[in-house]
């Protein structure tokens, strides 16, 4: 079924085996989200905040009901369709920056471009210019274990944009750094979506990434409990097409 | 092509790892390779021997006689059919009789055979010509080291040799030890006492007769029947002693099977512990758009280059080492002795294109499996079990 909305999610549940039971982590969640949006997903540990994000993301399948990203049925998809999904659409940022250890600044940001199979020049270009965007242009042949908690982050966001993806799904990106780097890496964000139109969908319980939302939806032991628009104090003023 | 270019940086960018990885992984290349030139060595110098010292150009076998059956040698002998006599009476062969017979050094009896060879041949290079030496009332004899120890023998000691002849009569006499020699092939020493023919052919009562005529290396001759005689070339007659090296071939496999082990279990040790140690990293691949094939390649191309790697590097350090000791040789001392086989005192191994090519074959056949296998487990991993650094 053919929709105008990026993401949609239908009486989606998701439980999880626990001994001999069940942990039903989502509740009948039923989620849209358009292009552009500054999203977060707020809510205790435990509410099922990094679960749909993981759904929404085609890293994992629901239990019960629909979740459709672009037009495609999540729990549907081969895992070779899957992959290109996440290759071609999706970027991820993790809060432990998942950086590839052995690869340096450049080539870690250069990595979904070779899995697009771009040619050389095209990839080298479009590396600077993620590069630029955080700010780390001079940090280019530098290794992981270099940078500081802020840089390796601002590198997960490179590589996550690099590709300029439809939608970047933001698991607590903010939970290892401190006022100062968390505010430079929202800030940089919010920039990137209003340039670039990704959809954002952040998994949060921090108070910081809270101030830049334009939407939260309020999890709480599995379901949505709030929806609401915000008012973003000046932080986020929108970009929403 | 992502594959290997992702393999080849991961390899690269591992650093140490991969160069303790690479370092023990040559040394199992050059020591397997070592370890089984050097056994080529040993066996071909073994064959090369005996057809320099016993075989030449080939021989001619009485109809009964069995190399390996002593009880034959009473009916082996005949007389010596007229167009292999040419090619004796020519010098292109050497007539050998040989019998069963005892000496008595020192009081003590010991069984051996008494092998006839004319005393100026020169097909086999055996000493015979120190046969028309000593005392003229005794008959001359030669044995070699390994007799000599065996009954406590030295140079110039008479002693007496007993034997059966044709026509069953035991009959003893006095010979004289005229020279002790040292040879590496133990077919013409252990066991044996060479004397001239034609005092063997007289004590035996066997005129113009022989067991077996070995013929000049390079003289051609008819492989067939030549009356009560048949000829075989060197390669048919060494055909028992090559099954018997293959026999002894399944300790040297065992061996081989052990060193390529040590070599596999290091990067399986490896691809395990990488495997373990990376799985947040191949959660992260999936997530980034990696296939779960891709990262199956990926991780198992790693093996394969290093692998690779090793095999240059293995070159790098192990031709010279080989190429030494194939040119200047191990020297083993008084060691002689290899299961009843020549074992020269120098061995040159030798390193064959089978050897090298096929151990590198096999061992990165072996590289790229234990790589692999490992990283299947992957194929079932879910990416988000994966980025939380679970199994399943």
């Amino acid at each position: 079924m053919q929709n105008s909305k990026l993401i949609r999610t239908e009486n989606l549940v998701k439980k999880f085996p626990v001994g001999k039971g069940f942990f039903t982590a989502l509740r009948d969640i039923n989620l849209e989200f358009d292009k552009g949006e500054f999203t977060g997903l707020v809510g205790p540990s435990g509410s099922g905040k990094t679960t749909l994000l993981n759904i929404i993301g085609a890293l994992d399948d629901p239990s019960e009901g629909e979740a459709y990203v672009m037009n495609s049925e999540v729990s549907q998809l081969s895992h070779g369709k899957a992959a290109e999904l996440r290759n071609q659409h999706l970027g991820f940022i993790f809060q432990t920056y998942n950086l590839l250890p052995v690869y340096n600044v450049f080539e870690n940001v250069e990595f979904p471009l070779l899995l697009l199979r771009l040619p050389t020049k095209e990839r080298r270009q479009m590396v600077m210019e993620a590069l630029e965007w955080v700010g780390l242009t001079d940090k280019v042949k530098s290794k992981p274990v270099n940078l500081s908690g802020g840089e390796r982050q601002r590198v997960a966001i490179a590589r996550a944009m690099v590709k300029k993806p439809k939608i970047v799904l933001a698991d607590e990106p903010t939970a290892n750094l401190d006022a100062k780097n968390s505010h430079n890496v929202l800030k940089m964000m919010v920039d990137l979506n209003r340039e670039l139109k990704s959809t954002f969908i952040f998994a949060t319980h921090d108070e910081k990434v809270i101030q830049y939302l334009r939407r939260k939806i309020t999890l709480e032991d599995g379901r949505v409990i709030d929806d609401v628009p915000m008012v973003t104090n000046g932080l986020n003023k929108g970009s929403q097409s | 092509m992502t594959v290997l270019r992702l393999a080849f940086r991961n390899v690269l960018g591992a650093g140490l790892k991969t160069w303790l990885n690479v370092a023990v992984l040559s040394l199992a290349f050059v020591v397997i390779v070592w370890v089984q030139g050097f056994y080529d060595g040993v066996n071909q110098q073994a064959l090369d021997a005996i057809i320099d010292i016993e075989y030449a150009g080939g021989q001619f076998w009485h109809e009964e006689y069995d190399k390996f059956d002593p009880l034959t040698l009473e009916q082996s002998h005949g007389k010596i059919s007229p167009d292999v006599q040419k090619i004796i009476d020519d010098g292109n062969a050497i007539p050998i009789l040989t019998t069963l017979g005892a000496i008595y050094p020192h009081g003590r009896m010991i069984s051996l055979m008494i092998k006839g060879v004319k005393t100026d041949q020169d097909i086999i290079p055996l000493p015979s010509h120190v046969l028309e030496n000593g005392n003229p009332n005794l008959i001359p004899a030669l044995i070699g080291t390994r007799m000599a120890e065996a009954g406590e023998i030295e140079k110039g000691d008479v002693i007496t040799m007993r034997w059966r002849d044709a026509n069953g009569t035991f009959d003893a006499t006095d010979v004289e030890i005229v020279e002790i020699m040292n040879t590496i092939a133990p077919s013409i020493d252990a066991g044996q006492i060479w004397i001239p023919i034609e005092s063997l052919r007289e004590a035996m009562q066997m005129p113009g007769e022989a067991t077996v005529i070995t013929v000049r290396k390079g003289f051609d001759v008819e492989i067939g029947e030549f009356g009560q005689f048949y000829f075989m070339l060197p390669e048919k007659l060494l055909e028992d002693m090559i099954n018997v090296m293959k026999g002894r071939d399944i300790f040297w496999m065992i061996m081989y099977v052990l060193l390529s082990s040590l070599g596999l279990l290091a990067i399986f040790d490896t691809q395990m512990l990488a495997v373990f140690r990376r799985r947040k990293e191949m959660g992260m691949l999936m997530a980034l758009g990696m296939t779960r094939k891709e990262i199956v390649g990926t991780f198992t191309l790693e093996g394969a280059l290093q692998g690779l790697l090793s095999v240059v590097v293995a070159f790098a350090w192990g031709a010279p080492i080989c190429y030494w000791t194939m040119t200047t040789g191990f020297r083993f001392g008084n060691l002689k002795e290899g299961g009843g086989f020549a074992i020269p005192t120098v061995v040159y191994p030798e390193y064959s294109p089978q050897l090298v090519f096929g151990t590198i074959f096999i061992l990165m056949f072996f590289i790229t499996l234990v790589s692999f296998l490992p990283v299947r487990r992957v194929v079932k991993l879910k990416p988000t079990d994966a980025l939380r650094g679970r199994w399943s």
